[in-house]
C-alpha cells in the first residue's frame, strides 16, 4: 500500500534503529513545552488588544477637537516594536530546533528529536503569521491617524 | 515499514476469531446495557451516535424552516406566511443551525470518533458527555417547540436590543436566551471533555508531532469555544436581568449601552463561525491522506492554520458592527485582521490540494463532497474578504449579499465537508457502506441546488434586497433572482432527501464490509467490523502519524492484546492516561459506567432555566437545589473513588498508579479549563463595566457613591484569609493533621461567608439601585457574581471535610482538596477583581 512512500536513508534507519524497542519510546526524558507554539500568536493577540483599547479610550476620552491620533500612533509605535521583537526571539528560537541536527520535514519520527523539531517548526511558522498580523494592524495607525 | 492491508481479512475470519479469558472479561466491562437501560449508556460510542443523530434531526427542523422562508420570499407580496411568523421561522432558522446543528455536531462527531483516533477506550468523563447530552435534548426540544405555539423569538439570531430588550416583550426572547445558554453550558462541558481527551487520553508514544490533525484541530476548536461562549453567556445574563427585573444594561436612557451586546455577541459569533468550519475541515484532513494514498503534506502548516486561524478569529469580532458608527481606526484594526485570517486559511488548503496533487487520487464520494466544499468554501471566503473591506461593507450590510457570503462560508466550509465524513466514517460505526451511487446523485443535486439557491443572493443583495424582510415589492424587480433562489434550495433539498434516504434505507441484505474499508492509516480503523464496546482491544504504542500504514504487525499486535490494558481483572473501564506533550502513560484512569445520574441532573437544570422563561421563580429554584443535590451525589459516588490498590499492572510489565491527583489528574485539568471558561466569563462582564466608561461620560455617573471602599476592602482582606486557609486545608490534609484540617476548613467556610456577605454589604449600605442607572446595576452584578462562587466555595471546603470524614479522601489520595484549591486560585482572582473594579476604578476615574 505506501511501502513505496519512501525508502529510508541512512538517517531515518538510524532513527528507527532508535526506537526499536518499541516500550523505550516513551522513556524519553526531554519534555518540550507547548506553550512555546502559543507564544507568538498570544504576543499578536495582546498587541492587538493593546492598540485597539489604547486607540478606543483615547478617541473617546482624550481626543482633540481636531481628532488627531498622534499619541495613539506614537504609543502603537512602541507595542509593535516591542512585539515584533519578542516575535522575532519566539520565532528564531523555533527555527533553531525546528533545523536542530540534519533532519528535514515531517519531524514525524517517534523520537524526542523529532517531537522537538516538529514544535519549533510550529513556533516558527505561527512567529511569522503573527509578525504579518502585527504589522497589519501597525499599519492601520500609520494610515489613520484621527478618531473619526 | 509496511502492513498487509488490514481489510483483506474476510469477515468470518474476523467474527470467527475466539475470545480468550482476558478478552472476555474486557467485554463484560464495557458491555452496552441492553433493553431500556440502554439508554443509560454513557460510553462514547453510543453518546456519540446519539448526539450525531439528534443534531442532524435539528439540522432537518432547521432546513425545514429555510424552505418556509423560501416559499415566502418566491414571489413579490407573498402572503404564505404572515410577518410575525416570517420573523420567527428567520430566527429560529439561524438560531437551530448555528445552536443546534454547527455546534453540536462537532461535539457529536468528536466525542464518536475522537477515542477511537487516540486508541483510547472512552473519553476521560464520559458521564459528563451524557449530561451535555441530555442538556442539549432537552434544550433544542424546549427552543425548538415554541414555534409550534406560535411564541418562537423573533429578535434574529443576533437578538440585538434595544428591539429585543424593549419591543418584544412576548417570551420568545427570554426561551432564546436561557434556552441556548442552557445548551452553551452543554457545548461547555463537551468542550472540557475534548481538550482534556486529547491533552490525555493519547496512547503512549503518540507524542504532540504525531497526533491525528483532527485531534490537532478539536484541541483548537474546544479552547475557543472556552473562550467564545463565555462571553455570550454573559450578555445573556445582563439582557435576561434587563427583560426579568429591569436592570438597564442596554437602555441608554439610563446610562447603558445597546452596542455592549453587539460586542459581547460578537466576540461569541465571530469566532463561532471558526467553531463550526475548523472541526469540518479537521474532517477533510482525515478524508484527503486516506484518498490521495500518503501522509498530509505540510503536517506544521497546518498545526499553524489551526493554531493561527483559532487566534486571529478573536480579532475580527468588530467587523459585524462597521456600520455602527464607530471610529475609523477601531474599523481599520479589525478590517487588517479580517484580511489577516484568510492567510491560515489559505494554508490548509493549499496543503490538502498539495496532498491530493501528489497522491494517487482514488474516487470517491467523500472526495466529491470534499471538493465540492473546498471550491464552495473559497467562493465564500472570497466574498468574506470584500466584506472585510469596510467601504464595501457599508454597501452590503444587511443585505442578501451577506446570506449568500455566510451560506457558501457555511455550508461549503461546514456542511459539505460533514456529509464527506458520513460517507466516510458510516462503515466505521455501522459496518455498511452508503452507496456511492445515490451519493453522487446527492452531491449533484445539492452542488447544483445550492448555487443556483445561493449565487443569485449576492445580485439581489447588490441590487438592495436587504435581510430579514417578510416580502418585497414587486415594482424593486428582485422577483426573477428570488425565484431562481428557491427552485435551487428545493433542488438543495432534494439532494439531502437522497443523502437521507441513502442513510436511513434498510441495509439487512447489505454486506457487512470489510474492517478498514479505505485502507486508511490512523487508529480509528482499528475498529473491528461488528464492532466491539471496548473502542480498541488492547491501547497499541504509536510510532508513527499513520500506523495502520506504517507500523509492523500493528493490527495483529493491537488484536492479540500485546499492547496495555488488554484485560479487565477487575471488571472495571479503565483506559490510560498519558502525560500532554510526549504522551508517556502516567495512570490507568478508571472512568465510571452507565448511570441515570446524569439524566437527572440535566431534567433538573434544565428546570431551572425553563421554568425561569415563564417566570415561575419558586419552581426553578426547587429544580435548581435538586439539580445541585444530583450533581453532588454524582460528585460523591462517582469522583475520584480510592482504588483498592495503588498501583496495577497494565501490561508489558509496565505498572501505573490508578489514583493521581494534582496536575497529572485528568479531574484537574477539567476543573483548570471549566475555571477559565468561568473567568472569562466574568471578564466580560468586566469589560462591561469599562466599556459604560468609554462609551459614556456619566459613567460613574456625578453624584453616585459607589459602594465605598471601605467593605470591598473587608471582602477582599476576609477572602484572602480564606484563601489561605484553603491552602492551609491542602497542606495540612497531605501532612494527614486531621485536627488542623478540620480547623482550617471550619476558619475557610467562616471567613468565606463572611468576605461574600461583605461584596454584597457595600452596594446594599450605600443604597444603590440597580434599577435607576446602569452603574449600579452593573456594579451588583460584579458582587452577585463574587458571592455566588464564594457560595461555591464554601460548598467545596464542606464536600472535602465530608470527604475526609467519610475516608473518601486520605493524606495521599487528595484530589477532591487539590481541585477545590485550584478553584480558590480562581476565586481569589475574581474577588480581587471584583473589589479593586468596584471600589478602586470610581476613585480613580473621578
Amino acid at each position: 500500500m505506501l511501502g513505496d512512500r519512501r525508502i529510508p536513508d541512512g538517517g531515518e534507519v538510524m532513527a528507527m534503529t532508535e526506537t526499536r524497542n518499541r516500550d523505550e519510546i516513551y522513556k524519553t526524558d526531554h519534555v518540550t513545552s507547548i506553550w512555546w507554539i502559543v507564544a507568538a500568536p498570544a504576543v499578536w493577540a495582546v498587541h492587538f488588544l493593546a492598540s485597539y483599547l489604547t486607540a478606543a479610550i483615547f478617541c473617546a476620552k482624550f481626543a482633540d477637537s481636531d481628532r488627531s491620533a498622534g499619541e495613539v500612533q506614537l504609543a502603537v509605535m512602541a507595542y509593535t516594536v516591542v512585539a515584533i521583537m519578542i516575535i522575532a526571539g519566539v520565532g528564531w528560537s523555533g527555527r533553531r530546533r525546528h533545523r536542530d541536527g540534519h533532519d528535514r520535514s515531517p519531524h514525524d519520527g517517534a523520537t524526542a528529536a523529532d517531537l522537538r523539531r516538529m514544535i519549533g517548526l510550529s513556533t516558527f511558522l505561527l512567529s511569522l503569521l503573527s509578525a504579518v498580523a502585527t504589522i497589519f494592524t501597525a499599519l492601520v495607525f500609520y494610515f489613520v491617524g484621527t478618531c473619526h | 515499514m509496511n502492513t498487509d492491508a488490514p481489510g483483506e481479512a474476510s469477515d468470518d475470519d474476523r467474527l470467527d476469531v475466539r475470545l480468550d479469558d482476558r478478552a472476555k472479561r474486557l467485554l463484560d466491562a464495557w458491555r452496552t446495557p441492553t433493553g431500556w437501560r440502554y439508554w443509560t449508556a454513557v460510553n462514547n460510542s453510543e453518546v456519540g451516535l446519539w448526539y450525531v443523530v439528534a443534531s442532524f434531526t435539528f439540522f432537518l427542523f432547521g432546513g425545514i424552516l429555510a424552505l418556509l422562508m423560501r416559499i415566502q420570499l418566491a414571489l413579490p407580496d407573498n402572503d404564505f406566511l404572515t410577518a410575525d411568523q416570517y420573523n420567527q421561522v428567520f430566527t429560529m432558522h439561524g438560531s437551530v443551525m448555528m445552536f443546534l446543528f454547527a455546534v453540536p455536531i462537532l461535539e457529536a462527531i468528536s466525542i464518536l470518533l475522537l477515542p477511537e483516533m487516540l486508541g483510547a477506550r472512552d473519553l476521560p468523563f464520559p458521564r459528563l458527555s451524557a449530561y451535555g447530552f441530555w442538556c442539549f435534548v432537552i434544550g433544542g426540544v424546549f427552543v425548538c417547540g415554541s414555534i409550534f405555539f406560535g411564541v418562537a423569538p423573533e429578535g434574529g439570531w443576533f437578538m440585538y436590543p434595544p428591539m429585543t430588550t424593549e419591543y418584544q416583550t412576548g417570551v420568545g426572547v427570554d426561551i432564546w436566551l436561557l434556552g441556548l445558554s442552557f445548551i452553551e453550558v452543554a457545548s461547555i462541558a463537551a468542550a472540557v471533555e475534548l481538550i482534556v481527551g486529547v491533552m490525555k487520553c493519547r496512547p503512549p508514544g503518540m507524542q504532540l508531532n504525531l497526533i491525528p490533525l483532527y485531534a490537532w484541530y478539536i484541541l483548537v476548536v474546544a479552547v475557543m469555544i472556552l473562550f467564545a461562549f463565555p462571553p455570550l453567556i454573559a450578555g445573556d445574563l445582563l439582557m435576561e436581568l434587563q427583560r426579568s427585573l429591569d436592570w438597564p444594561f442596554f437602555d441608554a436612557s439610563r446610562g447603558g449601552d445597546p452596542l455592549l451586546w453587539q460586542h459581547l455577541f460578537w466576540i461569541f459569533g465571530h469566532p463561532e463561525v471558526y467553531i463550526v468550519f475548523l472541526p469540518s475541515i479537521a474532517l477533510i484532513a482525515m478524508i484527503v491522506p486516506t484518498f490521495a494514498r500518503t501522509p498530509m503534506v505540510g503536517y506544521g502548516w497546518i498545526v499553524l492554520a489551526a493554531v493561527g486561524t483559532g487566534f486571529l478569529s478573536f480579532g475580527l469580532w468588530v467587523h459585524h458592527m462597521f456600520t455602527t458608527g464607530l471610529p475609523a481606526i477601531s474599523i481599520g484594526i479589525f478590517s487588517a485582521a479580517s484580511q489577516a485570517v484568510a492567510i491560515p486559511t489559505g494554508i490548509q488548503l493549499f496543503c490538502f490540494i498539495a496532498t491530493l496533487l501528489i497522491g494517487r487520487v482514488t474516487k470517491s464520494v467523500c472526495l466529491l463532497f470534499t471538493l465540492g466544499g473546498l471550491a464552495t468554501f473559497i467562493i465564500g471566503g472570497l466574498t468574506g474578504v470584500m466584506v472585510a473591506v469596510a467601504p464595501f461593507d457599508y454597501q452590503a450590510h444587511d443585505t442578501y449579499f451577506i446570506v449568500g457570503h455566510l451560506h457558501y462560508v457555511l455550508i461549503g466550509g461546514t456542511i459539505f465537508p460533514i456529509v464527506a465524513g458520513v460517507y466516510y466514517y458510516y462503515p466505521a460505526v455501522t459496518g455498511k457502506q452508503l452507496s456511492e451511487k445515490l451519493g453522487r446523485y446527492a452531491f449533484w443535486l445539492m452542488l447544483v441546488g445550492f448555487n443556483v439557491s445561493f449565487f443569485p443572493m449576492h445580485l439581489s443583495g447588490l441590487l438592495g434586497m436587504p435581510r430579514r424582510v417578510y416580502t418585497y415589492p414587486a415594482e424593486l424587480g428582485l422577483g426573477t433572482l428570488n425565484l431562481i433562489s428557491t427552485v435551487g434550495a428545493f433542488v438543495l433539498a432534494i439532494g439531502f432527501i437522497v443523502f437521507l434516504y441513502d442513510v436511513l434505507r434498510s441495509k439487512k441484505n447489505q454486506p457487512l464490509v470489510p474492517r478498514n474499508l479505505w485502507n486508511a492509516g490512523t487508529l480509528e480503523w482499528l475498529g473491528e467490523v461488528p464492532d466491539k464496546p471496548w473502542g480498541v482491544r488492547s491501547i497499541p504504542i504509536v510510532e508513527s502519524r499513520y500506523p495502520l500504514w506504517d507500523q509492523e504487525d500493528f493490527v495483529e499486535d493491537v488484536d492479540a492484546g500485546r499492547f496495555y490494558l488488554p484485560d479487565a481483572e477487575e471488571g472495571l473501564r479503565e483506559t490510560l492516561v498519558t502525560s500532554v506533550v510526549d504522551a508517556k502513560p502516567i495512570q490507568c484512569l478508571r472512568v465510571p459506567g452507565p448511570t441515570f445520574l446524569t439524566h437527572f441532573a440535566a431534567i433538573f437544570t434544565g428546570g431551572v432555566f425553563i421554568l425561569s422563561t415563564y417566570h415561575w421563580y419558586v419552581a426553578a429554584t426547587i429544580s435548581g437545589v435538586l439539580a445541585f443535590i444530583t450533581i453532588l451525589v454524582w460528585l460523591w459516588t462517582g469522583t475520584a473513588p480510592i482504588p483498592e490498590k495503588q498501583e496495577k499492572d497494565v501490561g508489558r510489565g509496565l505498572t501505573l498508579p490508578i489514583y493521581v491527583s494534582g496536575s497529572k489528574a485528568v479531574g484537574w485539568w477539567a476543573m483548570f479549563i471549566t475555571m477559565l471558561g468561568d473567568m472569562t466569563a466574568f471578564i466580560s462582564l468586566v469589560f462591561g463595566y469599562f466599556f459604560y466608561w468609554t462609551a459614556h461620560d456619566d459613567f460613574p455617573p456625578n453624584g453616585s457613591s459607589g459602594p465605598g471602599w471601605i467593605w470591598p476592602s473587608v471582602a477582599m482582606l476576609t477572602m484572602l484569609l480564606a484563601y489561605l486557609a484553603t491552602l492551609a486545608a491542602r497542606r495540612w490534609n497531605r501532612q494527614d493533621h486531621a485536627v488542623r484540617f478540620y480547623g482550617a476548613i471550619v476558619c475557610g467556610v467562616v471567613l468565606s461567608i463572611a468576605g461574600g456577605l461583605a461584596v454584597l454589604y457595600g452596594p446594599w449600605t450605600h443604597q444603590m439601585d440597580p434599577t435607576a442607572h446602569v452603574y449600579p446595576a452593573i456594579v451588583w452584578v460584579l458582587a452577585i457574581w463574587t458571592a455566588l462562587h464564594v457560595v461555591l466555595g464554601v460548598v467545596m471546603h464542606l464536600y472535602c471535610a465530608a470527604r475526609r470524614a467519610a475516608g473518601r479522601m486520605t493524606a495521599r489520595c487528595d484530589a477532591d482538596i487539590v481541585n477545590v484549591t485550584l478553584y480558590w486560585h480562581f476565586l481569589m482572582l475574581t474577588t480581587a477583581i471584583t473589589c479593586l473594579v468596584i471600589a478602586g476604578f470610581p476613585m480613580v476615574a473621578k
